[in-house]
């Protein structure tokens, strides 16, 4: 089975702005009706450039090698 | 990396509007001082007044929130009472270039081992979108309902001017060049820019109907120009582009430097 | 029996008597902008600082300057900057912050005519009311007045110590006709020198609040860089040290700021008194106005009159309880001063007008004659 990335969005601090939905290069979010949605997680290749760009701190990367780490 | 390290968490979320670029910056700026392994003591964040000045009080620094513009002279007396802390001043375009202008010129003329990062947005952001010193000609402002008649300066161009030791431009859209900008700054023992366009979605693009951050990032993306591919281009093919990249990176004695080698002297003819 | 040269006297002018009293005084870092009647301060300072481990900045305005002794002072070091009027004016914004944040300096205003560029070479006595309320917003301030070389550089002393004990900004307010005195002096022995330093907190970084409450009234100050890292602003802000807009907290740290000084104005406030046990006429005066005053009470009481004189070495806060302890028995009150009656309107109000307050001034950049205030004391 592939792994996949771990992403987590903090709906306390996201404002909505639909950054990481717009500049994921893999569309992997969907803007939901208040937050984004993580909808094709499996799509994900954690360039992480949603975390850098997401200016509200909301979002958080953790790529598949160290996700399964973290699981230990 | 953790950025919840390095900020005051009980602050957050910060003020900034959805859509505003100023927590990218934030963002990058954190990312260089974990890079580069610096210690959350020796680091002093000093800003004016303005949307982008609130940055230091979300950061776990020894923050430093001083009067309009006036940053850059406090982070002065302060860099040279402690010369080993890193000082990093964050300020508006407002901030560094109207108010602050005189300032900003003179220290990059001092040379003082200081780094700026200016948040340019074209636009007054906290007061409601007043026309600022880099509002382009003809765009709209509150205090410009029918264009701004005013040129717009360009702060890089204008801080190589003055002799800084390490000036460059990035966007907010441009993460990457960002990080590498603002991390040769903070390793220069100079005066050291980096400005980096940003969108203020509320109070500039709404107005002149540059849409939401999105869209004004995507703008950046589609519109910025290295500096050596500009070099190239004519002045027609530049206009309403954003130029990037470093515009200078040099090795010059700092103020601290000078002022040492004024020690020495003052001490053999005082013997 | 063979002269030996006293190491103590020194031919000094007024402000060069404040330079070496910074020096004195711990001062190490001084950021200035030119202005005549002020330079030589920062003249003598750029000379003597790189010797003695201080640092010396010529900045790019009045603002810069003081906006680098905030900066510094919050670095740990005692620091000070020196103007005139036109100056003065363009520190205000930041004396200010200074006051809000609660960052101890020292700023000389060697005063000058005004307004505006004015008399860039005379003297006057004019910002008084400019040092008290030229920043905006109600805030504490203290302002002491040399009225000869010694005692500009024991004035200048006393400002450190009471800017670093109050954590607030000091102003010595000195004017031309004393910056630019020579007087031969004999300054004190730098071991009997008392010298202040502030606060530091005892309690743990995580525990440290900069704008803590207590007994004390006066928080204790950690120094950028030393392991407390916290939040300075000009915002009002509440013990953390970070804005905030509760009414509750802004009013407990607003009346706390004022309450510094109402407190301890008693050893704040210094005034001297010369022949006022007997006195029919109260003569009240400061800075150099002060030597022609002590020199018309003398002659005056030649005269057969009963003259006194009270000079304030403080003048903000005002020395409202001295006046009020003297002027009860006298049959008037004579107020000499280089303005139009900035301290004689202080005085009216001190003394409820119930003496007749005869009012010397003048504002024409010539000092002010002793025989212009005996005429006063004696008409
Ligand atoms: C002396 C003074 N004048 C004016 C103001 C009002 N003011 C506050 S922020 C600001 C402009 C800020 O614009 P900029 O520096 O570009 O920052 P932004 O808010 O866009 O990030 C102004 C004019 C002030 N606080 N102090
Ligand atoms: S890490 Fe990259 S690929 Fe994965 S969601 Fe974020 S932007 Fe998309
Ligand atoms: S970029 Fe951040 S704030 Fe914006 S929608 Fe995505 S998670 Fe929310
Ligand atoms: S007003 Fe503009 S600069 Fe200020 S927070 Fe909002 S978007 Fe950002």
């Amino acid at each position: 089975m592939k792994k996949i990335s771990k992403i987590t969005i903090n709906e306390k601090w996201c404002k909505s702005c639909e950054i990481c939905v717009q500049f994921c290069p893999k569309k992997v979010y969907d803007m939901g009706r208040f937050y984004p949605v993580i909808a094709r997680p499996e799509d994900c290749i954690a360039c992480k450039l949603c975390e850098k760009l997401c200016p509200d701190f909301a979002i958080t990367v953790t790529s598949p090698d160290k996700a399964e780490s973290n699981k230990k | 990396m953790d950025y919840l390290y390095y900020l005051r968490k009980e602050k957050m979320p910060h003020i900034w509007c959805d859509g505003c670029g100023h927590g990218i910056i934030l963002k990058s700026i954190l990312r260089v001082i974990d890079k580069l392994g610096w210690e959350k003591d020796d680091i002093a964040m000093v800003s004016g007044i303005g949307c982008s000045s609130r940055t230091p009080g979300y950061v776990d620094f020894n923050t430093l929130h001083t009067t309009h513009g006036r940053a850059i002279a406090f982070a002065t007396g302060l860099k040279i009472v402690k010369p080993n802390l890193h000082v990093i001043v964050v300020s508006g375009d407002g901030d560094a270039t109207a108010i602050g202008g005189n300032h900003f010129i003179h220290a990059a003329r001092r040379n003082i081992d200081l780094t700026v990062i200016i948040y340019n947005n074209y636009i007054y952001g906290m007061t409601g979108g007043q026309a600022s010193p880099t509002t382009p000609i003809g765009k709209k402002a509150s205090t410009a309902p029918y264009g701004n008649p005013d040129a717009p300066f360009d702060i890089s161009r204008l801080a190589q001017a003055a002799g800084a030791a390490y000036v460059a431009r990035s966007t907010v859209y441009h993460v990457g060049k960002t990080d590498r900008y603002i991390e040769q700054a903070f390793l220069k023992k100079g005066f050291s820019v980096v400005e980096v366009m940003t969108p203020c979605p509320t109070s500039y693009g709404r107005r002149n109907k540059e849409g939401n951050g999105v869209e004004m990032m995507m703008f950046q993306k589609k519109n910025s120009v290295g500096v050596e591919r500009a070099q190239k281009m004519s002045e027609e093919e530049l206009q309403g582009k954003i130029i990037t990249g470093v515009f200078v990176d040099k090795e010059q004695n700092n103020y601290l430097q000078r002022y040492d080698e004024v020690i020495d002297k003052a001490k053999q003819i005082n013997q | 029996m063979e002269n030996i040269p006293n190491p103590n006297v020194r031919m000094w002018q007024g402000n060069v008597a404040c330079a070496e009293g910074a020096i004195a005084a711990g001062c190490r870092f001084f950021a200035g902008y030119p202005i005549t009647p002020s330079s030589e301060i920062a003249e003598v300072l750029a000379l003597r600082f790189p010797v003695i481990g201080g640092n010396f900045i010529q900045m790019e305005d009045e603002i810069a300057a003081m906006g680098a002794i905030i900066g510094g002072s919050l670095g740990g070091a005692k620091t000070m900057t020196a103007t005139s009027g036109p100056g003065f004016s363009l520190k205000q914004e930041n004396i200010g912050f200074a006051v809000m944040a609660e960052v101890p300096c020292v700023i000389v205003n060697v005063q000058r005519g005004g307004p505006s560029t004015g008399l860039p070479t005379h003297a006057a006595q004019s910002d008084v009311m400019q040092a008290r309320w030229g920043t905006h917003g109600d805030h504490p301030i203290i302002v002491l007045c040399p009225s000869s070389v010694r005692e500009t550089y024991d004035l200048t002393i006393r400002a450190f110590n009471l800017a670093e004990k109050y954590r607030m900004p000091v102003i010595l307010l000195s004017d031309e006709i004393i910056g630019h005195l020579t007087e031969k002096i004999e300054i004190p022995e730098p071991s009997t020198i008392e010298i202040i330093d502030r606060k530091k907190p005892t309690d743990t970084p995580e525990n440290y609040l900069p704008y803590k409450m207590d007994d004390s009234d006066i928080p204790a100050m950690a120094n950028f860089g030393e392991g407390y890292r916290y939040h300075v602003t000009g915002l009002a802000h509440d013990e953390t040290g970070f804005p905030t807009n509760d009414p509750k907290k802004i009013r407990a740290q607003m009346l706390r700021l004022n309450r510094k000084i109402q407190r301890f104005r008693n050893d704040i406030v210094e005034v001297e008194t010369f022949n006022t046990d007997d006195m029919d006429v109260l003569v009240i005066s400061f800075g150099s106005t002060a030597r022609s005053a002590k020199r018309a009470v003398i002659n005056a009481r030649e005269k057969g009159v009963k003259a006194g004189l009270l000079r304030l070495k403080t003048i903000w806060p005002f020395p409202d309880k001295e006046i009020e302890a003297l002027y009860k028995p006298v049959r008037k009150i004579v107020v000499a001063e280089m303005n139009l009656g900035q301290i004689a309107h202080e005085v009216e109000w001190a003394t409820r007008r119930e003496k007749p307050v005869v009012r010397v001034n003048k504002i024409d950049g010539e000092p002010i004659t002793p025989n212009e205030i005996f005429e006063a004391i004696i008409s």
